[in-house]
């Protein structure tokens, strides 16, 4: 028997890294999925790594099928709160229910000061990690009400979510943002038994972070650094050992929250962070 | 299938009964051998029964019907050389040693001025003082190890001054001191430190002669009774609640969790 059997899990940006994780570590413990992506590259954000793509989605639909789980996965943007409120109903029509929730979706964008970063990386940055977690908790929270059975709610933050982080204020700001939103949901949804916790990654080794624009934000002087000049780098700012960590690592963390082995787990910022935020 | 915590070794202090032998069974449930204490003793002051030898036989007991090994002593965790001689045994015994529950605490249950200091020293001497000994004599045994998990058990009241409750609230928050500081210098050792912040759970600490010492002092304070509410519907948690957390944390699904407060409070520190 899983560890979430017979449960269902929404997954934002689940096309691939964390979230396709998320997907495949609940499915391997019995949820069924429904995954949402924007799977395509955004204008502006060329500078810093690729964009999922609907090839991605549907890798993550057949690993999650290879499973005998089911999985319904449809593009969408979370800042188009009418598509994906559609792709989540679709979703929760076709399984049944949702009773987990990975608000994922993200976008790292970094290296400019404060006074520097343009108004239209500020607000994309803004619409997608701290509106789109607005608009999955606001298509989903009138479905687990209904259902009257509970439910759990996990948030992307990260170590910046926490503390502040040179030259990446928007992202910063967006992960801080978040712990405000978890907080207040925390209050909101006990009554419901919802509860609602963030998850805070230090560096993981995703396409997100595994690019020479990141390895830059740590080398700046580097022409091009590569991922074996720039782990000393990461590893140095983690206490524990380790450069970056796995998507496996959250996905336990998240499985974990997801579970009825958290039940009075509520309102917790979840570390898993290698000790970064201690240093 | 592997257990979570599969062929590895916990030191657990406190484990006659409760949230300890709750710890050990899910531990050992999950593949793990156990290291248990428990001072086993009257205990002066406290409202709640002390436990017994028989308590830390039955831990015995339940944990070998899982087909696990155990050590189990009666062993006081403010003293350091009785503290030493039984982790010693057990390491020497079961070969190694992976994780660590400091999970042995009292509480006492008065206003602050009604706070003798023999009930400020007895909880400072039991539940500060006991989980350095725990860690710092632990310690080397994780080092040779290569690395591991240690979780020591505060509370919503580490995290937030509960009424009535002065020299708990001052220990359980020492609590978090010891954990961020340990974590920080034993980081290098791949060795995880965390803190547990339970709200009320259902064990013998928390029977209706302690629970009732709350009713005059919250009559005379009516404004402190909110702080003990959990958000979540529900009045206690039970141990596995706690000991599931203890597991997470103790697997290596949690390898890079380090310097962290891990409430399972109900949302209790929320409200």
């Amino acid at each position: 028997m899983g560890r979430v059997e017979g449960k269902v899990a929404f997954i934002t940006g689940a096309a691939r890294g964390q979230g396709r994780s998320h997907a495949l570590r609940l499915a391997q413990e019995g949820a069924d999925i429904i995954a949402i992506d924007i799977a395509e590259s955004l204008p502006g954000m060329d500078r810093y790594y690729e964009g999922a793509t609907e090839e991605d989605l549907a890798e993550t639909v057949k690993q999650v099928e290879a499973l005998d789980r089911r999985i319904v996965a449809r593009k969408a943007d979370v800042r188009d709160y009418d598509g994906l409120k559609a792709a989540l109903d679709e979703g929760v029509a076709e399984l049944g229910h949702v009773d987990i929730v990975s608000a994922n979706a993200g976008i790292f964008v970094f290296g400019d000061q404060t006074h520097l970063v343009s108004d239209e990386e500020w607000q994309l940055v803004t619409d997608i990690n701290q509106t789109g977690v607005w608009h999955t908790a606001k298509a989903v929270i009138p479905h687990m009400i209904e259902q009257g059975t509970g439910g759990s709610i996990i948030i992307t933050s990260s170590t910046a979510g926490l503390k502040g982080t040179p030259n990446v204020a928007a992202y910063t700001a967006s992960k801080h943002a978040v712990v405000g939103i978890m907080r207040t949901l925390a209050l909101e949804l006990a009554p419901h038994r919802i509860r609602v916790n963030t998850v805070h990654p230090t560096g993981v080794a995703t396409d997100m972070i595994l690019n020479e624009a990141t390895f830059k934000l740590f080398m700046p002087d580097a022409e091009h650094p590569t991922q074996e000049e720039a782990a000393p780098i990461f590893e140095s700012t983690n206490a524990l050992p380790v450069p970056w960590v796995e998507p496996i690592d959250i996905s336990n963390a998240v499985l974990f929250l997801a579970s009825d082995e958290a039940r009075y787990i509520t309102g917790n910022e979840l570390k898993v962070d290698a000790g970064y935020t201690i240093k | 299938m592997a257990g979570r915590v599969e062929g590895k070794v916990a030191f657990i202090t406190g484990a006659a009964r409760g949230q300890g032998r709750s710890h050990a069974l899910r531990l050992a449930e999950e593949g793990a051998d156990i290291i248990a204490v428990d001072l086993c003793d009257d205990i002066p002051n406290v409202a709640y029964s002390s436990a017994t030898e028989e308590d830390l036989a039955e831990t015995v007991r339940q944990v070998e019907a899982l087909d696990r090994r155990i050590i189990a002593r009666k062993a006081d965790v403010r003293d350091r050389d009785a503290m030493k001689a039984v982790i010693d045994e057990g390491v020497a015994e079961l070969g190694k040693l992976d994780i660590v529950v400091a999970n042995a605490g009292i509480c006492v249950i008065a206003g602050w001025d009604e706070t003798s200091v023999e009930v400020w020293d007895q909880t400072i001497s039991t539940n500060l003082t006991g989980v350095w000994n725990t860690v710092q004599l632990t310690a080397p045994h994780l080092i040779a190890a290569g690395g591991g998990s240690m979780i020591l058990t505060s509370s919503a009241a580490g995290l937030k001054g509960l009424p009535f409750l002065t020299a708990y609230v001052a220990a359980k928050h020492g609590v978090v001191g010891l954990m961020r500081a340990f974590a920080t210098e034993l980081a290098e050792h791949s060795i995880r430190v965390n803190t547990l912040h339970p709200t009320g759970v259902n064990t013998p600490m928390a029977d209706p002669r302690t629970m009732e010492k709350f009713g005059p002092l919250l009559e005379a304070h009516p404004k402190l009774g909110p702080m003990m509410t959990n958000l979540l519907p529900v009045e206690s948690t039970e141990p596995r609640d706690q000991s599931n957390a203890v597991l997470f944390l103790a697997s290596d699904e949690a390898r890079y969790v380090t310097s962290m407060e891990f409430t399972v409070d109900a949302g209790n520190t929320q409200y």
